[in-house]
């Protein structure tokens, strides 16, 4: 069964279309991530899924209950982290999720056990006695996820859940959401393709409110780059001579000549269907003499992804 | 317990303990007694009347409220929309109303507290001579219900937006033409064009003469039926205004 279901989602905020035509199925066990630009639709979708906001047409379900029509059962399979984690500020970080708790029919020992748990996962142990206003931005995002996990949902949806962390607080909490992730349905909105590639399963990529990729990120990744596509790098003094030279070390590639980055010049060789083998090629252009600072498998930015798929640029 | 009134009851024990997370509570809890003490005491000429009863200090009662309950209310809703909390409450497993009604009540609760610590002043009719207590008791209730339906209402106003001073003066405006509902100020402006019987039942709702009614002793059904439909009414518009957000 499909624990997301989310079919023609459709929402339009004051004669704009902020949604159109939005469909999605999340199964157990993946992590699904949620690409796009600012004002892609993102958000408007999320809380569409979770019965926050009601489209003008479509329809959504969580873990088979009707988000619209049984929206207390719905919500009961769950866990939600709102855009920023708001919480109650004034509260202390265990009266809140004790609060939470109990909102979502949590007692006695039960609530114990998941508090304690919610402590342990989250590392929540030194703030539990702190007030919510008084924390730093990364363990109030982890306070947002302990309640979104305090009942031990079937469904999280995570809006941004990085957003504004710095790096080591967004590697902590890639690597939370790919430890409570077997056994789970996980939508996670981001804006960060690195970060999809770490704990995604899959990618929807919405632009303009309409979704434009549902695919792996590996596959995206190479619909982007195309199937098989080397990187050089050279000094930028020696692009000139290089230029040529790999033309004539490999035929058979296209090549293109990017823009000089950090005084080096980059050539992209494609090999169309063909199998491209960096390690052959670099041999070659050894053997030739050519200096080469760098040479891999070539991978695109989230930038051009976009462009790849949507046909536009983020932002 | 049932479930929803667990709920209800959770978010009351929130709401009421949030009033006393900040400052808010005793400040409102100090403009009360001394605003209430002073025009009763003052103005209203408590020594003056020679009279053993607690009239001077209820008259006040509507125009402090008018400025207090929107006070009290306005927090309840904007602050969540402001926030974003409103996200978390809204997709957890209970119903808008009973999240409406345990606010409503946290407030209603708060005002009870803030009555109560005014009940020296009974004490102190009580020493000067003998106070008929059945007048002072009916009044206390009135004034409560009337605090409720104020509250209710700017509960109601708070539910519309995400700025607190907006529902205060919102809420204030409402609940001054409530209370004045009785007078020519209101009426004067209904009777160029309103049929009769609306201008009768604009008068009808006014809180400073149902409430005076209720502080001369006089318990009607008819005025506590009122108050309690202005409760009950604005709260189930309190529902159907944030379930309303939800689509907009």
């Amino acid at each position: 069964m499909q624990l997301v279901q989310a079919t023609g989602l459709t929402k339009t905020f004051s004669g704009v279309r902020a949604v159109d035509d939005v469909s999605l199925t999340v199964a157990r066990g993946e992590v699904v991530g949620f690409l796009g630009p600012n004002g892609a639709g993102k958000s408007t979708t999320m809380k569409m899924l979770t019965g926050f906001l009601t489209p003008d047409a479509g329809t959504a379900s969580i873990a088979g209950e009707d988000v619209f029509r049984r929206p207390l059962q719905a919500r009961a399979r769950l866990g939600y982290l709102p855009e920023g984690a708001p919480a109650y500020g004034d509260m202390s970080v265990g009266d809140f999720l004790v609060f939470i708790g109990r909102m979502r029919g949590l007692t006695g020992v039960r609530l114990d056990e998941r508090l304690a748990e919610m402590v342990e996962r989250v590392n929540l142990e030194g703030v539990w006695n702190r007030s919510i206003d008084a924390l730093s931005k990364g363990f109030k995002r982890r306070v947002g996820i302990a309640q979104a996990l305090i009942h031990d949902p079937d469904v999280l949806i995570l809006d941004e859940p990085t957003d504004g962390l710095d790096p080591n607080q967004k590697h902590d909490m890639r690597e939370l959401i790919r430890s409570i992730a077997a056994g789970k349905a996980i939508v996670v909105s981001t804006h960060i393709l690195e970060e999809v590639e770490a704990t995604c399963s899959r990618v929807v990529i919405i632009a303009e409110g309409r979704v434009v990729a549902d695919d792996t990120p590996a596959a995206l990744l190479a619909k982007a780059s195309g199937p098989s596509t080397l990187r050089v790098s050279v000094a930028s003094g020696a692009a000139a001579a290089v230029g040529p030279r790999l033309k004539t070390l490999r035929p058979d590639a296209a090549i293109e000549e990017l823009e000089p980055l950090d005084g080096a010049v980059r050539f992209l060789l494609r090999f169309g269907e063909d199998a491209a083998d960096p390690a052959a090629l670099a041999r070659d252009l050894a053997a030739a003499g050519i200096a080469v600072e760098e040479i891999g498998l070539y991978r695109p930015s989230l930038e051009s992804v976009f462009r790849a798929v949507t046909g536009t640029r983020p932002h | 317990m049932h479930a929803s009134l667990r709920s209800v009851a959770l978010v009351f024990s929130r709401e009421f303990r949030a009033y006393f997370a900040t400052p808010l509570a005793a400040v409102f809890l100090a403009v009360f007694l001394a605003l209430s003490a002073g025009m009763t005491f003052f103005v209203g000429g408590f020594f003056e009347r020679g009279q053993a009863d607690l009239g001077s200090f209820f008259a006040w009662h509507p125009w402090l409220f008018l400025i207090l309950m929107p006070a009290i209310g306005m927090r309840l809703w904007a602050e969540e929309r402001r926030s974003g909390v409103i996200e978390l409450l809204m997709t957890l497993p209970v119903r808008t109303t009973e999240l409406v009604i345990g606010k409503f009540l946290a407030g209603w609760a708060f005002t009870a507290l803030a009555l109560a610590l005014t009940t020296p002043l009974w004490l102190v009719v009580l020493y000067l001579g003998s106070p008929d207590n059945g007048v002072i008791a009916a009044s206390y209730f009135g004034s409560w219900l009337m605090a409720g339906a104020l509250l209710a209402i700017a509960a109601c106003i708070s539910a519309l937006t995400r700025n607190q001073v907006i529902a205060f003066i919102g809420a204030a405006i409402l609940s001054f033409l409530l209370v004045m509902a009785g007078f020519d100020l209101v009426l004067s402006a209904l009777r160029g064009w309103a049929p009769g019987f609306v201008v009768d039942l604009v008068q009808s709702l006014s809180f400073l003469l149902n409430f005076d009614r209720l502080t001369r002793g006089v318990l009607e059904a008819q005025t506590v039926f009122l108050f309690v439909s202005m409760i009950v009414l604005a709260l189930w518009i309190n529902v159907q205004i944030v379930d309303a957000k939800k689509a907009a």
